[in-house]
């Protein structure tokens, strides 16, 4: 235990940086993926055609291959075409397609659940298209996706430790870097699980307590 | 850009890619298998009135919430620490089905509560015991209920095998970096081996679309 204690001192700078590098990840790759996923999901909901068949194509190709498939491609073949990624941008690149294709999904479902009606009614009192998505079905939308959108926030955190397959420093690998030098794999790990335990617990809490403030009044 | 796609390195070694995929698909069938019986008995735990059911709650809770290539990466390289040594394929497995286990567990937990409360209270009406009812009667609805998400998660945890490259068992992604990493066709290799990924998905989701319809609950 004592060695334990005096590694874990010792490697607190990496380790912490590691987590740092983590939640950044994570956070970048969520609001990229929301951003992306929002336009995704309207195409989805709304666009005919080859638009909407193009997205569709997308969508579906992206979550049909897993994620650290996604991260090695991104990873290797931007390289080659000449793009001059790091793994770090290629790894976020990478999430945030992830990302796109659930939001995607997750906005499509919330837009579909709104009772036609809604749009009916914004329609009738004269607001544009653009208006009433915003101020109609947007905010409805977005406390039907609630939920579903933290559990892919969770999901791209878990996804994030992918990253240092192809050597982003995140908390993974600044852990596994740790464990290389004292041979101490159980606690180390140990630590590195209970981390993100504890950053998904988090999300996951708070995810509910906005769930219970936005919930609709009228039930 | 100039770079022309030549496939011929890969379709020299599309076996391989075959055999990977064969691999991943048994995983995955290993994990499912164990992980509904996990999900099963968690789940009668997590609503009873058992003393054990805060533990139940805090595996699924701890498992759902710490990444997959964290728990694969324990198994396999910090439990021999605790004297509990097993093999590349063993350990994924252990994993594998441990994380698919806490997800179901809340799977189940959600159809059991959607089987009708008289379907028991016959089965005790015409001298069935308990475990009888439940074997019989309880847990064939539950799982026919609990279908949809059951052939989802099926889906996910073939992808997720994905991550039994990182320790180096030979499945579709451990063959498709070695591909890469020998001929340095790219492109090539990273879009064949998502394709056998998509279409796989896309296959399985038909099948088990098939079986659902085959299975489900007459209305």
């Amino acid at each position: 235990m004592d060695t334990f204690l005096t590694i874990l001192w010792t490697a607190r700078y990496a380790l912490l940086g590691g987590l740092a590098m983590t939640v950044f990840i994570s956070a970048l790759a969520v609001l990229a993926g929301s951003v992306i996923g929002v336009f995704v999901g309207l195409v989805l909901s709304y666009a005919r055609g080859p638009l909407n068949w193009l997205v569709r194509m997308y969508v579906d190709f992206v979550r049909g291959t897993p994620v650290l498939v996604l991260i090695l491609a991104s990873f290797y073949i931007l390289g080659s075409l000449g793009w001059k990624l790091d793994a770090f941008q290629a790894g976020i690149l990478a999430l945030a397609v992830f990302c796109s294709s659930h939001v995607g999904e997750i906005i499509r479902g919330a837009l579909s659940a709104i009772p036609r009606g809604q749009t009916e009614a914004a329609k009738a009192v004269g607001l544009t298209f653009g208006q009433s998505f915003t101020y109609v079905l947007l905010p409805q939308a977005a406390r039907i996706a609630l939920p579903a959108w933290v559990n892919t926030a969770v999901e791209i955190v878990k996804a994030s430790t992918l990253l240092s397959i192809i050597g982003v420093a995140e908390l993974l690998l600044s852990t596994q870097e740790v464990i290389a030098r004292s041979q101490m794999g159980l606690p180390f790990y140990f630590l590195a699980g209970f981390i993100y335990f504890l950053v998904n617990f988090a999300i996951e809490r708070v995810g509910k307590l906005a769930e219970k403030r936005l919930a609709m009044g009228v039930r | 850009m100039g770079y022309t796609l030549n496939f011929a390195a890969v379709w020299r070694d599309i076996d391989l890619l075959w055999a990977g995929l064969g691999m991943g698909l048994l995983l995955a069938l290993a994990s499912i298998l164990i992980g509904v019986a996990i999900g099963l008995v968690m789940a009668f735990v997590l609503t009873s009135r058992s003393p054990a059911r805060p533990l139940a709650a805090s595996y699924v809770s701890i498992f759902r919430n710490t990444p997959l290539l964290v728990l694969i990466l324990f198994t396999y390289f910090a439990m021999p620490q605790l004297g509990i040594r097993l093999g590349k394929l063993e350990s994924f497995i252990a994993a594998l089905s441990l994380y698919a286990g806490a997800y179901l567990a809340e799977v189940f937990r959600g159809a059991l509560s959607a089987v009708p409360p008289g379907l028991s209270e016959a089965g005790l009406a015409i001298g069935l015991t308990r475990s009888q009812i439940r074997l019989n009667i309880v847990i064939p609805v539950m799982l026919r209920t609990a279908l949809p998400s059951l052939s989802s998660t099926f889906i996910s945890l073939f992808k997720d095998t994905s991550l039994a490259a990182a320790i180096a068992v030979p499945e579709l992604t451990y063959y498709a970096r070695k591909i890469n990493n020998e001929s340095f066709r790219v492109i090539e290799t990273w879009l064949i081996a998502s394709i056998f990924y998509v279409a796989t998905c896309v296959l399985l989701v038909s099948l088990l679309r098939l079986a659902e319809k085959r299975l489900a609950i007459p209305k």
